[in-house]
């Protein structure tokens, strides 16, 4: 098997799902000749043509109402938005189009578009590249978000999110792109679109986090384990649209103590839908209030400090004290 | 089909020649010999402070910069032909513009590395911090322009992006507002041939981005962005005009940016050929303007070396600045988020204080 970063793995997705399907089709800024200014896309418009992967016009809306139009011919387009601070440019044309597709003509025609979007802090982007947006996302009904955490992970939910027949926005981690490597397999493997993965096992305390902070949370729920002796179960959600509340309240049940670490602000995001679905499911089984451990309620910041801002593992570790201790 | 054709051709307009010589007298501005050497001047520190930009980013001395090299005239040239009190929306790449126009240098250092006090526009300078997203300062310079014109306000506003921003639907929203209330506005394109990787060509069917003008029902200009003086006198006239109550123009500049896009990674030689990039280095705007002024006795090598010299220098001094000055903090951060913070975020002033003494 080979090892891969992730933005390898995403590549290799794409080429896989490429060959395998004639009506899939990869652009956006930058993503032909360039290879995406991440690579991810390196290679493919040499192997497949331009006819299938292209440069687009500079334009996020353009991009992703070209994708619809596309998508309700029957292509699967797979579309770049190169970072996803510039997706309020293609606001409308995702929630206010893509997301109603199937509802506004009863199923007569679907848009199985996937968004693909680097995202996340941590690289010292200029602004509005490295915002966590995926909470608007979270509150557009219609919408799959899916957001891996490692390279084998990136490409079997990205295969799923290719052969789904609904839109789905795929979140790739910018700091995760070539940070880790693993295992990945050459050919085509799918990763469930809407399953959490259990990636620590404990009784004492449930860490959910998704994305970079998968990372972060294992880090302190090592950190915890040393310190104290208490073991903390990560749940990596890999999808927070929907929500796998079924894998988190199997874990409440048996740890009574939850807690939340998200890189996004803290209001109103996946977090806070989380918590509201702990309630509703396992508010019985709970010793204490679920937490979250998230940065304050402020625009992503400019650079310099934005490692203060993101949540660290000593910030977390912080946060499970806290909800051990009430 | 043929008059649309025809209605869409937009004059193409250069004072001076590749070899420095006047083509075209008429267009020639009336600058004083102060004026014509105060231009090169302008050139010239902007390519010193360029290359070492380039070279401060590879140190990681320095955080997002996007190379100006190449584009000097056409950046110089419009800004120069402004008034204090005009207003600037720039691009990213629009650094020049905006530290002639009174954006402290050390405060841009600040604001490349990433700390907020960079963006703090000091009282009486009329600019914005550089734009990210493409397209937004075009419909924002509407309605600055707008502002100028209901408050009776002989000020205009000018704004810039690339070749690539005339795709974007904010362009065509920018112009056609202005173009709606006849606002003081002016639009600059810089032409530069490349969106990151993608050439104008991928843009757009059409033959010139000055043309997208004629849609809106305003003046359009295609310049040549290397020729200091076309820049100058085009971007002139079309301030006056604003200025006088005749709204808005877009400017076309055709140039080329000699570096990379930006310092993060971007690799030209992806998708440039080497023969492109020569052809452009002969219509260096500097090297163009440099001989208009020596066959005019204005300029002497003496004159750019000190002049290069001076620039050093003054960068060197605001480096210093920028690294004494203090580091930003969370709190602070939530403090510039509301005129009067909210209860909830208050209490995450606290904790987050507190985490900082932690
Ligand atoms: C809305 C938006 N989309 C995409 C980008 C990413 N991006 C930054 S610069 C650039 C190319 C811009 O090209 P052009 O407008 O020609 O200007 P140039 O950089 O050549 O000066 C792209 C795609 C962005 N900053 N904002």
């Amino acid at each position: 098997m080979a090892q891969m970063t992730m933005v390898q793995a995403v590549n290799n997705a794409l080429d896989v799902e490429l060959g395998r399907d004639k009506s899939v089709l990869v652009f956006g800024e930058d993503v032909g000749q360039n290879g995406g200014v991440f690579r991810a896309t390196d290679g493919l418009q040499a192997k497949y043509g331009k006819d299938r992967v292209f440069d687009t016009p500079l334009a996020e809306s353009g991009i992703i109402g070209l994708a619809n139009g596309l998508a309700m011919q029957g292509f699967r387009p797979v579309a770049e938005i190169q970072f996803f601070g510039f997706v309020f440019e293609a606001m409308d044309e995702i929630a206010g189009q893509a997301a109603r597709m199937r509802f506004r003509t009863n199923g007569r025609y679907t848009c199985p578009l996937v968004v693909r979007s680097p995202f996340g802090g941590g690289n010292k982007t200029p602004e509005m590249h490295a915002d966590s947006l995926e909470g608007l996302f979270v509150q557009t009904p219609g919408l799959r978000v899916v957001i891996p955490s490692n390279p084998y992970d990136a490409k079997g939910l990205l295969i799923s999110a290719i052969r789904d027949n609904d839109p789905v926005i795929f979140l790739e981690h910018m700091k995760l792109y070539r940070s880790l490597r693993a295992e990945v397999p050459e050919e085509a493997y799918t990763v469930p679109l809407d399953k959490a993965n259990v990636v620590r096992e404990g009784r004492d305390l449930t860490v959910i986090a998704y994305g970079a902070m998968v990372h972060t949370a294992l880090k302190a729920a090592e950190e915890l384990a040393k310190q104290r002796g208490v073991q903390a179960e990560v749940i990596d959600l890999r999808s927070v649209n929907p929500i796998d509340i079924e894998t988190i309240v199997t874990s409440v049940k048996k740890t009574h103590r939850a807690v939340v670490v998200q890189e996004a602000q803290r209001s109103a995001g996946a977090a806070a839908e989380i918590i509201a679905q702990i309630n509703e499911h396992a508010i019985y089984h709970l010793e204490g209030p679920v937490l979250r451990v998230t940065p304050p309620d402020t625009v992503y910041p400019f650079a310099q400090i934005e490692d203060e801002w993101i949540p660290d593992s000593a910030q977390v570790l912080r946060g499970f004290d806290k909800v051990l201790s009430l | 089909m043929s008059t649309v054709l025809e209605a869409a051709k937009v004059p193409y307009i250069q004072v001076l020649d590749e070899t420095g010589k006047v083509v075209n007298p008429d267009r020639m501005p009336k600058l004083s010999d102060d004026e014509l050497r105060e231009l090169m001047k302008r050139m010239v520190f902007i390519r010193i402070l360029d290359q070492r930009a380039i070279k401060l980013s590879r140190q990681g001395r320095l955080g997002f910069y996007a190379p100006a090299g190449g584009q000097e005239a056409a950046m110089i040239g419009s800004e120069y032909a402004l008034q204090r009190d005009d207003f600037i929306l720039p691009g990213y790449r629009d650094v020049p513009q905006l530290l002639y126009h009174g954006w402290p240098l050390y405060q841009w250092i600040l604001f490349s590395r990433g700390h907020q006090h960079g963006t703090e526009i000091p009282e009486g300078v009329n600019v914005l911090i550089p734009q990210i997203i493409i397209g937004a300062q075009y419909v924002q310079t509407a309605g600055v322009a707008l502002a100028f014109k209901l408050r009776d306000e002989k000020r205009i506003a000018i704004t810039y992006t690339g070749d690539g921003g005339t795709s974007q639907g904010d362009f065509y929203e920018g112009i056609n507002f202005a173009g709606a209330f006849q606002v003081p506005a002016v639009f600059v394109v810089q032409n530069n041939q490349f969106a990151i990787s993608v050439p104008v060509e991928l843009q757009t069917a059409a033959e010139t981005l000055a043309q997208k003008a004629v849609a809106a029902g305003i003046p359009g200009f295609q310049v040549d962005g290397n020729d200091i003086l076309a820049m100058y006198s085009v971007t002139k006239e079309a301030a006056d005009r604003a200025r006088a109550g005749d709204g808005p123009t877009l400017i076309e500049a055709l140039t080329f940016r000699f570096g990379p896009h930006t310092m993060s990674g971007d690799d030209p030689t992806r998708y440039r050929t080497k023969e492109l990039e020569n052809e452009w280095e002969r219509r260096d705007p500097l090297v163009r303007f440099r001989k208009f002024l020596e066959d005019k006795g204005l300029w002497t090598p003496e004159e750019e070396e000190r002049v290069m010299e001076e620039a050093r220098e003054e960068i060197n001094a605001a480096l210093k600045k920028a690294d004494a000055y203090p580091k930003m903090t969370v709190p602070s951060l939530i403090d510039s988020m509301f005129e009067v913070l909210p209860e909830s975020l208050k209490a995450q002033r606290q904790e987050f204080a507190g985490q900082e003494e932690a």
